[in-house]
């Protein structure tokens, strides 16, 4: 079985910046990690990877030079390789340039039985590049998956962590598989791992190496436009009383409640 | 596809079915529309793709929609998502509408996604505005990114149609109309058209009659500061006597006190309730970043310096464990004296 994990290097959470000229995010130089939400695709990858003899993982990023640690990191969780898609064409790529870039990547490097990604980013929140990729693919889309019942013989069956319950469904391969965080307990890379991921050599692809037409990749590719950034404030001076006596507290907080009609 | 291949106008929802019955969220999506529509001087149209609908639909003209496209076959019974993308590509090369607005359901979220990927143009996640430049005529579509810290406007100016998803109660429905008049479009396609590589095999639903925390009008949220599993049942009962649905921090599920499906926050789920209810949960940037749009937010916390009190309506410095049993009392108190129903908890339906 040929896998792929998809990946995305993002800025640390409280330390995000955004170019208020551009709307893109400035992601160098500044403490990046690799996607949290990406750990769980990485996990469930190198858990198919276990049980089915044969499989082989690589971890695809497009992102600046740096984001190469992100790849690494994935390597040591127990992925074989690593490819970066890395040009500067490719950056300010919304989510359907960014699906473009890789799908174009991933046709290169030939024909994957699954292609895995977290539920979202958490630094754009879209979730859209993995079913992007998918559509670009000709492969189903299976999102938020919680549960891979059972893989083998050419199709998957998932369940998938929908409103109001659980909708299990089956699939022919390959597909794509993006997960939510229930799926699994990501593990913690041992040393082996981590040598490994070291000395493993990512491979860079520019958008040459991808045959990829600059018109279609990064800010001039994208189809959508960010006019406006602006930071919200989230402070709302709220009424703070002291709980030392519950009782009398909680009257105030009813009468709160009440005066809002929530009572 | 290219504003210059031809003329496109309309405004258009994706309606959503389940089991044959349209959805809150599509009524919440034509109030939108209805703005966007009449903004731009033109026809609001919905568009469902079921099986066992097409009678169904007239809610929708009461709701708002000039037009409904239906598209009833025994192959979109359950969501297929290469059929589903596949009808929908066929129905907006035919029709060529100017905006295609989904809600941000699992549903759109993953449908819409692999549309607007067949049919080249741009998609804008999970926003929570949006509104019709007067000057250019465009589509002006405003979301948070970085769970909330920033919002960002972003525009397609020259792909169609301009397409976004739509934060499920970001909006009320408009007042149903009885008299309201208009075409339902019964479109028909070849049954091949159907085959998809996805089967459905079952439903497994959730054991809870609550709503997900993503469509609660009230959500009780739970931390660390329960210290226990068990105090976490504090928790349920006053979500219980509140009529709303559990919420945790992050911490909170990582201790398996409650499933990965109630954690709100940045790797969890972003929450917008009128009533937000936070017990033992100090407020880390990554929580806040889920449920910053709450109406209304009540905290309870012992630290007053904890930042969860900064974005809060009403704080109380206090243990949960003393305030959440003296509130659960006091409510349980009022409820069994007040008249029935007359100081019942809101009501958490979607917004209906």
């Amino acid at each position: 079985m040929r896998i792929v994990v998809l990946v995305k290097q993002v800025p640390s959470t409280d330390k995000v910046k955004l170019d208020e000229k551009t709307g893109t995010m400035i992601r160098s130089a500044i403490e990046a990690e690799l996607n949290p939400l990406d750990l769980y695709a990485v996990e469930e990858a190198v858990r198919v990877k276990e049980k089915m003899e044969g499989t082989e993982i690589t971890v695809v990023s497009m992102g600046p030079p740096a984001a190469v640690n992100a790849i690494k990191e994935a390597l040591s969780m127990g992925c074989d390789k690593g490819v970066l898609l890395s040009d500067k064409v490719f950056s300010g790529a919304d989510t359907w340039a960014t699906a473009r870039t890789l799908s174009s990547g991933l046709e290169k490097l030939g024909k994957f039985d699954l292609i895995f990604s977290g539920e979202r980013a958490t630094d754009g929140e879209t979730g859209q590049v993995g079913p992007s990729v998918a559509a670009q693919l000709d492969m189903p889309a299976l999102t938020y998956v919680s549960k891979i019942r059972e893989i083998g013989d050419g199709k998957i069956v998932v369940e998938r962590a929908i409103e109001g319950g659980h909708e299990a469904v089956e699939s022919s391969l390959p597909a794509m598989v993006s997960v939510v965080k229930e799926i699994n307990e990501p593990r913690m890379p041992n040393l082996m791992g981590k040598i490994r991921a070291r000395k493993t050599e990512v491979t860079v692809m520019t958008a040459a190496d991808v045959g990829l037409d600059s018109s279609k990749a990064g800010l001039t590719g994208s189809p959508t436009r960010v006019v406006k950034v602006f930071y919200p404030s989230l402070s709302r001076n709220g009424t703070i009383v002291d709980g030392k006596d519950p009782d009398k507290t909680v009257e105030q907080l009813l009468q709160f409640l009440n005066d809002k009609a929530l009572v | 596809m290219k504003s210059s291949e031809g003329t496109f106008q309309g405004v258009w929802t994706l309606g959503e079915q389940r089991d044959g019955e349209i959805s809150s969220v599509s009524y919440e999506l034509l109030a939108w529309g209805r703005e966007l529509a009449d903004k731009r001087s033109t026809t609001l149209a919905s568009v469902v793709l079921g099986h066992n609908v097409k009678g169904k639909v007239d809610g929708l003209i009461q709701h708002g929609a000039d037009v409904v496209y239906v598209v009833d076959h025994p192959g979109l019974e359950h969501f297929t998502p290469d059929v589903h993308a596949a009808i929908l590509e066929k129905l907006v090369r035919e029709f060529m509408p100017e905006i295609f607005i989904a809600s941000a359901t699992t549903y759109g979220r993953t449908v819409m996604p692999v549309l607007a990927a067949k049919t080249e143009t741009g998609l804008t996640a999970d926003c929570t505005e949006l509104d019709i430049d007067p000057e250019s005529g465009l589509l002006i579509q405003t979301r948070p990114a970085i769970g909330g810290n920033v919002m960002a406007t972003i525009k397609t100016p020259d792909h169609r149609p301009q397409m976004s998803t739509v934060r499920p109660r970001s909006k009320k429905p408009l007042a149903k109309d009885e008299s309201r008049k208009g075409k339902i479009v019964e479109k028909v396609y070849p049954d091949e058209l159907f085959v998809s590589k996805v089967k459905f095999i079952e439903f497994i639903k959730d054991e809870t009659t609550a709503l997900p925390i993503q469509e609660a009008e009230i959500i009780v949220s739970g931390g660390k500061g329960l210290k226990d599993a068990k105090n976490f049942d504090l928790i349920h009962e006053l979500a219980d006597l509140l009529g709303g649905s559990v919420g945790a921090s992050r911490q909170a599920v990582d201790m398996s006190w409650i499933p990965y499906s109630h954690q709100v926050g940045l790797s969890g789920k972003t929450v917008s309730p009128h009533l937000y209810v936070a017990a033992g949960i100090s407020g880390a940037v990554q929580h806040i970043a889920g449920m910053s749009s709450a109406d209304i937010c009540v905290a309870i916390n012992n630290d007053p310096d904890a930042p969860i009190f900064k974005v809060c309506d009403f704080g109380i410095v206090g243990d949960a464990l003393e305030i959440l049993p003296a509130l659960i009392e006091k409510l349980r108190e009022r409820k069994a004296t007040s008249s029935e129903g007359e100081h019942k908890a809101t009501s958490s339906k979607g917004g209906s």
